[in-house]
């Protein structure tokens, strides 16, 4: 039987402020899964620690909401283990890029196979709206005390430099393009990472849902217009074609350049992709050749309480 | 008593193939049916600082060093600066004779504390700061003295095997070193070929030049050396027997109970163990197509833990090995894992802290630590092995406790054991069992993970298993895994938990908590690696007529007071024997039985303790001469 959208939610009291960019995001999880018919018991969504984390208690699949910033360590050792499953990673980009900014770029350099998505709105919401690791330098969100005295993390830039293989970003409210860009990011043979720009209407009162409309700019310019524009409008082609060192180099450095443009134009879509690189269960397959048929959680270890493991040989070469 | 007790001491700086050389003594004595007892000591360095094993052979079993040694073999000054006087007054030492002017001073990897106490010591014997002057003191004592040029030695041999290649190679040394040893104690040569054979098995070529070398030294000592009081001829092998490392015990074990995953960070001294796994990872099966383990290098321990969670929440059996300063990264997530009720078995290779501590050097210090461990209460287990062969089936133990039970386990091991060679029985993988506990392999009908049943253990699914969806957070939670913060909810969640603890007492067999070794008047209370010392010292006094008990604590959170206060009932004095400062086990003790320890026996020197300092700290006590805190020192 097909399954439908409400098939992906569930009946969990949803906390979040009115207006948050969050419900967007849920909303376009929720459908991607949907439209992409995975089985619900065979995905597992992972959150980390803030609003975002509560995401996985929305969605009617295995949930699981871990700790501050560790999400990913969680997440890779569930699909490592079990790799059947479809496993994407949801967290904020004080989760993500602050407290967990190591595991973010060792995760790259892993490639597992799955999907990562940041909420990014510039602050800690449930603490009170302290700067988050992506509010830039000088900028002063209503409850700082004063400007921001830090420069902003790069979350596209970070994500190229530590190995992502598929880098893109997306807007909340633009709910079907998010959804398109999540159901590409999970069929991504590779660790996916989709940046996700969402208002805080609660706290950052500068990055607003009329900041990223353009009204400011409308006023200038007396031109309603937004401040986003999609990548896969212009000429930009984010695909790395041929195992050539050369090209890599240029999309990797074209994805940076890309992802330094901000202020009257942000561009979100895909900045750069590269399924030539093979994901960490193919590098675990080249050491142990039936990993994929028979994985850690596949594996009988038992026979009616007894162990079947045969550990002979090695006790042989011990034997005196 | 053990009619041979044979204790041999190699050393010389890191890197300069100190442990292969023991590796090689050791396999030969096990070759001819001896019992090994083997320990490294290390500085936390690659290259150069000095680094030295001590090998006690015997007859009989053995389960710990001894202060005195037998034989020493140096290549080098600093070994001989270290230790002349840890040789035993008919024991002997080998030593280079190009060395002999060597000055105190010139020895750059000598620190001042030990310098100062060195040189005061030569003054107030009026020798001279040199090896010759500590050799002298050491001959005066009666140890027979063996100096051999290295450099002679391997021209000589390099002329006669009119093999030029030879005359420079310093690697050579240390097979130089064991074969001369060898010689002197008569010990059969078969065994020496035979063992540089295994060894380089891979590379013929360098094992025929190994071989050369060993025959060469073997005769040069056999031939010019005739006084030594000391021989090895070899004695009946024991059938079944192997000689095994540290960390093979916990590594082996994981493999044989079905530990699919193994996640880590490089640490001294746990890493071993994951390395091993590695190195071992496809795994054979019986009746089954090959398995494996997943080991998984992290980027810290955090990520180590989390991996590990992740994969038990797919019904893997998952492991890490780690030490103090990882296990403190580790502990938000431990409570996350209480909380969630994951079973996960973490294996605590305790080195001496606090902070960086003594890196590479052995303490029992993170005992309060391991069952305090992260904050909110919530129910774990913690269980630690007195040796290798006991730690291969407690591991077995401690992934059916953790399924059974749904808590995480924290195995205690150390730097004690780690870096310990020993021979002991073969492992006997059908002693050890697999119980998943309540872990489905289908789900009927509408699930709750955290479901209140009578026992309060709730049938666990994992991920991926149909109908099983559930949900987890750190937050508390009702019984589907959802976030809650109501009251009610919170206590019957807390006492769902926290019952555990009760349960697990009850549960886990009271020879599985607490092993008795014997309970006299005067009984020692200890856990961990220990044992072995003391049940040495224990055998020790018994040969003079002193009969001393000792109970072995396994099982140390939740601790088994019932177990424990009814073994000592009768009995009037309790002594704590602990490699840490404070007695830490002796103050969860005297708070769950709420009795007084009548004397503490500590050691936080780095160095692990011998039966002879226990012996004779247990014999002061005995005769009613010491104090309440007795600290043990001996070691260099």
């Amino acid at each position: 039987m097909a399954l439908k959208l409400k098939d992906y939610k569930t009946t969990v009291h949803n906390d979040w402020c009115p207006g948050c960019g969050d419900f967007g995001i849920v909303n376009a999880l929720q459908m991607a899964l949907a439209e992409m018919g995975i089985q619900r018991d065979k995905a597992a969504i992972f959150s980390g620690i803030g609003c975002s984390g509560k995401t996985s208690h929305f969605i009617n699949t295995y949930g699981i909401h871990t700790l501050h910033g560790r999400v990913l360590t969680f997440a890779q050792g569930g699909k490592l283990a079990n790799p059947e499953m479809t496993v994407v990673a949801v967290g904020g980009d004080g989760d993500g890029l602050g407290i967990g900014a190591g595991h973010f770029v060792a995760a790259g350099r892993r490639n597992v196979d799955m999907t990562y998505i940041i909420f990014d709105n510039g602050v800690y919401g449930l603490t009170k709206g302290q700067a988050s690791p992506t509010l830039k330098l000088g900028e002063k969100t209503k409850s700082l005390p004063t400007p921001n005295t830090n420069y902003n993390v790069n979350p596209i830039g970070l994500a190229v430099a530590s190995g992502f293989t598929f880098v893109a970003r997306a807007y909340s409210y633009d709910v079907r393009h998010l959804k398109d860009l999540i159901k590409k990011a999970i069929s991504h043979k590779g660790l996916s990472f989709l940046d996700v720009l969402q208002p805080c209407p609660t706290y950052n009162d500068i990055n607003t849902r009329d900041w990223y409309a353009g009204e400011d700019l409308a006023k200038e310019a007396a031109e309603r217009h937004s401040r986003i524009y999609k990548l896969e409008d212009t000429h930009f082609d984010p695909v790395v074609h041929y195992a050539d060192q050369q090209e890599v180099d240029e999309k990797l450095a074209q994805a940076l350049i890309k992802s330094l443009e901000w202020g009257t134009k942000i561009p979100i879509g895909i900045f750069y992709r590269n399924d030539l690189i093979s994901p960490y269960t193919l590098r675990l397959t080249d050491k142990i050749p039936n990993y994929l048929e028979n994985p850690p959680s596949k594996q009988n270890i038992e026979k009616n309480g007894i162990p079947i493991t045969d550990v002979s040989k090695i006790l042989d070469s011990l034997q005196v | 008593m053990a009619s041979i007790d044979f204790s041999w001491l190699i050393g010389g700086p890191q890197g300069s193939g100190v442990e292969s050389g023991a590796n090689v003594f050791s396999k030969v004595c096990a070759e001819v049916g001896y019992q090994i007892f083997g320990k490294r000591e290390f500085h936390s360095n690659i290259k150069g600082e000095h680094s030295y094993f001590i090998v006690r052979v015997s007859d009989n079993p053995i389960r710990s060093n001894v202060n005195d040694v037998t034989l020493m073999i140096s290549f080098d000054a600093e070994t001989i600066f270290r230790h002349y006087d840890e040789v035993s007054s008919n024991g002997g030492i080998i030593y280079d004779s190009d060395l002999e002017k060597i000055t105190i001073d010139s020895v750059h990897t000598l620190d001042n504390y030990f310098k100062q106490r060195l040189e005061r010591d030569l003054e107030s014997k009026n020798k001279p700061f040199t090896i010759a002057g500590v050799l002298e003191i050491a001959k005066e004592r009666g140890v027979k003295l063996y100096p051999v040029s290295f450099k002679s030695l391997l021209a000589s041999l390099a002329e006669e095997t009119e093999n030029p290649r030879l005359k420079g190679l310093v690697r050579m040394f240390n097979v130089l070193g064991v074969s001369l040893s060898l010689g002197l104690i008569k010990m059969p040569p078969d065994s020496l070929f035979k063992s540089i054979d295994s060894i380089f098995s891979k590379k013929p070529q360098i094992a025929e030049l190994n071989k050369q070398a060993a025959n060469y030294a073997y005769n040069f000592s056999t031939s010019k050396f005739t006084d030594f009081q000391h021989s090895l001829p070899g004695t009946k092998k024991q059938s079944e027997t192997i000689l095994v490392q540290g960390h093979q015990g916990t590594s082996i074990g994981k493999m044989v109970s079905g530990c699919r995953f193994q996640s880590y960070y490089p640490i001294t001294p746990a890493s071993d163990e994951s390395v091993f796994l590695e190195s071992n990872e496809i795994l054979e099966v019986r009746d089954d197509r090959p398995g494996s383990t997943a080991v998984i290098q992290t980027e810290d321990e955090i990520s180590a833990i989390g991996m590990m969670i992740g994969s038990a929440l797919t019904g893997t059996r998952s492991s890490t090995s780690t030490s103090g300063p990882g296990f403190a990264l580790m502990t938000e997530a431990l409570g996350w894992a209480g909380m969630n009720e994951v079973p996960i078995v973490l294996t605590l290779y305790q080195r001496s802290g606090p902070s960086t501590g003594l890196p590479t050097r052995h303490g029992q210090d993170d005992l309060s630590f391991a069952i305090a461990g992260s904050f909110g209460d919530f129910p774990k287990i913690v269980y630690s092995s007195g040796d290798i062969e006991e730690s291969f089936y407690d591991t077995g133990r401690c992934f059916n406790y953790s399924d059974m039970f749904q808590v995480p386990v924290i195995h205690m091991m150390d730097k004690f054991l780690s870096s310990s060679v020993v021979t002991c029985k073969k492992f006997d993988p059908s002693k050890i069992t697999i119980n998943r506990g309540k872990l489905l392999d289908k789900v009927e009908g509408e699930y709750r993970r955290f479901a209140f049943t009578e026992d309060g253990i709730s049938p666990r699914s994992r991920l991926g298993l149909d109908n099983g969806i559930f949900w987890n957070t750190g937050d508390e939670s009702d019984e589907f895994g959802h976030i809650t913060e109501d009251p009610v909810m919170r206590m019957k969640m807390m006492d769902k938990r926290m019952s555990r603890l009760d349960l697990i007492a009850k549960e886990i067999p009271p020879e599985e908590q607490v092993v008795s070794h014997g309970v006299y008047d005067m009984t020692i209370i200890s856990w961990g690696s220990t044992k072995g010392p003391i049940l040495d010292a224990l055998e020790m006094l018994k040969q003079e007529g002193i009969s001393i008990g000792f109970i072995q604590i396994k099982l140390l959170h939740p601790f088994p007071t019932e177990s424990v206060k009814s073994l000592l009932e009768n009995s009037k004095v309790i002594i704590d024997i602990e490699a840490n400062h404070s007695g830490q086990m002796g103050k969860i003790f005297k708070q769950n039985l709420t009795r007084e320890i009548d004397y503490f026996i500590l050691k936080y020197t780095g160095r692990g303790m011998t039966s002879t300092e226990i012996y004779e700290t247990l014999k002061k006590i005995v005769e009613n001469k010491a104090e309440k805190r007795e600290v043990l020192r001996h070691g260099a």
